[in-house]
């Protein structure tokens, strides 16, 4: 709590300066009107017109905080919140594909991770590539990913899914084999002289001690796993999600509609991150970590 | 047929070769050759099972296929490699890490600031900033500059976060002995605090490097001129001519290699102090 002034202020300043670059930007276009219509703006009237303008190069935070309600909570209470204009809609479209690619990116990578983990030739030639791919721009491969799995017949959730799972796949290999390995010697030794087998070894020693890189890694990948699913949505004009809404604001000039779902995806990784961090705090206070 | 069974056989040939490698005590060329045979044998598999399958060359073209659209277009692949790597991520990256670079030195000073600015900081970078680029678009237009704008909030949060970790990263003991030999702040900062940040600092480049190649792409993917990488990629894809695609992944992992690998070498080459440098 003791930080609770200080993000708050940090907090305010950003609302102040974005508030004030509203006006510097969105000023042109209001002068240009008012020069059109033939009239003198006082700088109150001006002020006035940069913060309520229709298609702004920069809306103010109430008018995106205005079309966030108008698309979740409003029609929430007009008993349409699951409608095809609704933002949760569309974060739902676009959390499911994101999920789903989570869940089989963190099995796939914590599968790899024991393989490597356990076979030396699998650390040798496969961990390499797997630090070397972090390196690389992955997500270039999104459209193609969905245009090939459309041309073979799959389309839907499964290839923004499959993108998520090749982002949150990495972090979570790497997080593995470091927290496979983290158990000591001494403590490897002593799981030794209890003549533990390998299973046991791996359920009651390495498993658990790997318990806390398995969560910092997890927060990573969700995140990108995210990144995965919006950028999914971009390139085949998907018609749902976040990311198609991005894309229709910014063909049709939809400034305020691009912010309300940037804050929407901001949101839904805030909150995704915010629950791995609690299952986190919990697991680690069960098993005695935190 | 023949192609899988090849396949087959030149995977089994590789992988025992592998093991074999691996039993023998690691040493320097092992440790280089192995990951190397078993790239070069997954690139042999790509090939034969796609002829062997007889995939058409729209789902999944051949490395030859791959490495011959590569030879034939380079002229292409350069321009957009230019566009897209050199005006956008690279002038992105610079500025992006020297802004935040300057930003965590002043918020360094003021304890209430750092307190605030880290927890939001940490909450921005892990945010999808990824959907600024449509704004950046709007903003800047078409050409590198927006490219470059996305690159520079992408690389920011990273990099300011692990700047000011650093700069933390000195113990009281080390202040101590500064200020008996009388030292300043300017000169405690230099000769002392940015030396011992420079390990996380590198950490913030070495991030950036991939994030500044990612924002560069996908922001061409909302508007581009007629080049660029990005650009490319969306447009083949629409075509069809998915052989041009994984050409400009090639260049793409590439550029995405050497870049990360050349902030290592002068990270190498700066923090040669450090453990993790030390002793190999």
């Amino acid at each position: 709590m003791r930080n609770l002034l200080p993000i708050l202020t940090v907090v305010a300043t950003i609302f102040a300066l974005w508030y004030g670059a509203a006006i510097a930007l969105n000023a042109p276009w209001a002068k240009d009107k008012a020069t059109r219509a033939g009239v003198e703006l006082s700088f109150s009237e001006l002020v006035a017109d940069t913060w309520s303008q229709k298609k702004p190069k920069l809306p103010a935070p109430h008018q995106v905080g205005a079309e966030i309600w108008k698309t979740t909570g409003a029609m929430v209470l007009k008993g349409r919140g699951f409608s095809k204009r609704s933002l949760f809609y569309h974060s739902w479209v676009t959390f499911s594909a994101t999920a789903l690619g989570f869940l089989l990116g963190t099995i796939l990578g914590t599968l790899l991770a024991i393989g490597i983990v356990y076979n030396r030739t699998m650390d040798m030639s496969v961990m390499p590539w797997v630090i070397a791919s972090q390196t690389i721009p992955i997500i270039a491969i999104a459209p193609m990913i969905i245009v090939v799995l459309n041309a073979v017949g799959i389309s839907g959730l499964l290839p923004k899914a499959m993108i998520s799972m090749y982002l949150s796949f990495f972090p979570v290999v790497v997080g593995m084999v470091k927290g496979l390995r983290s158990p000591s010697a001494m403590q490897l030794d002593q799981v030794r002289t209890w003549n533990a087998s390998a299973a046991q070894t791996f359920w009651y020693l390495r498993l658990p001690s790997s318990m806390p890189y398995l969560f910092t890694s997890l927060k990573i990948g969700i995140a990108a796993s995210l990144v995965g699913a919006i950028v999914g949505e971009l390139p085949t004009g998907a018609v749902a999600g976040l990311g198609a809404r991005l894309l229709a604001g910014s063909y049709y000039g939809q400034t305020i509609q691009i912010w309300s779902a940037l804050l929407m995806a901001a949101a839904l990784a805030a909150l995704m991150v915010g629950i791995i961090g609690m299952v986190q705090r919990y697991t680690l206070r069960r098993m005695g970590m935190a | 047929m023949g192609w899988l069974l090849s396949g087959l056989i030149a995977w089994i040939a590789g992988w025992s070769l592998n093991v074999w490698l691996a039993r023998r005590p690691s040493w320097r060329v092992s440790q280089v050759a192995v990951p190397i045979i078993f790239g070069l044998t997954l690139i042999v598999v790509w090939e034969c099972a796609v002829r062997g399958l007889g995939l058409s060359k729209v789902l999944l073209p051949a490395p030859s296929l791959i490495a011959q659209t590569f030879i034939a277009s380079t002229g292409l692949l350069w321009r957009d490699f230019v566009q897209t790597v050199i005006k956008g991520a690279l002038s992105g990256y610079i500025m992006g890490c020297c802004a935040a670079f300057v930003m965590a030195i002043a918020v360094d000073r003021f304890p209430f600031l750092k307190r605030g600015l880290l927890p939001v900081g940490n909450f921005a970078a892990a945010l999808p900033i990824i959907g600024m680029a449509p704004i950046m678009v709007m903003w800047f237009g078409f050409g590198w500059e927006s490219k470059a704008a996305v690159v520079v909030v992408m690389v920011f949060f990273p990099m300011l976060v692990n700047t000011v970790q650093g700069l933390e990263d000195t113990d009281s003991m080390q202040r101590d002995l500064m200020r008996t030999y009388a030292a300043g702040y300017w000169k405690t900062l230099f000769k002392l605090r940015l030396p011992a940040a420079m390990p996380f600092i590198f950490n913030g480049l070495k991030i950036g490097t991939t994030l500044a190649l990612i924002g560069a792409i996908i922001a061409e993917f909302f508007g581009s001129p007629t080049l660029g990488m990005g650009f490319r990629i969306s447009i083949s894809v629409g075509q069809l001519a998915i052989d041009l695609v994984w050409a400009e992944i090639v260049v793409a992992a590439l550029a995405g290699s050497a870049f990360y690998g050349g902030v290592a070498l002068i990270e190498k080459a700066v923090t040669f102090w450090h453990p993790s440098q030390r002793g190999r």
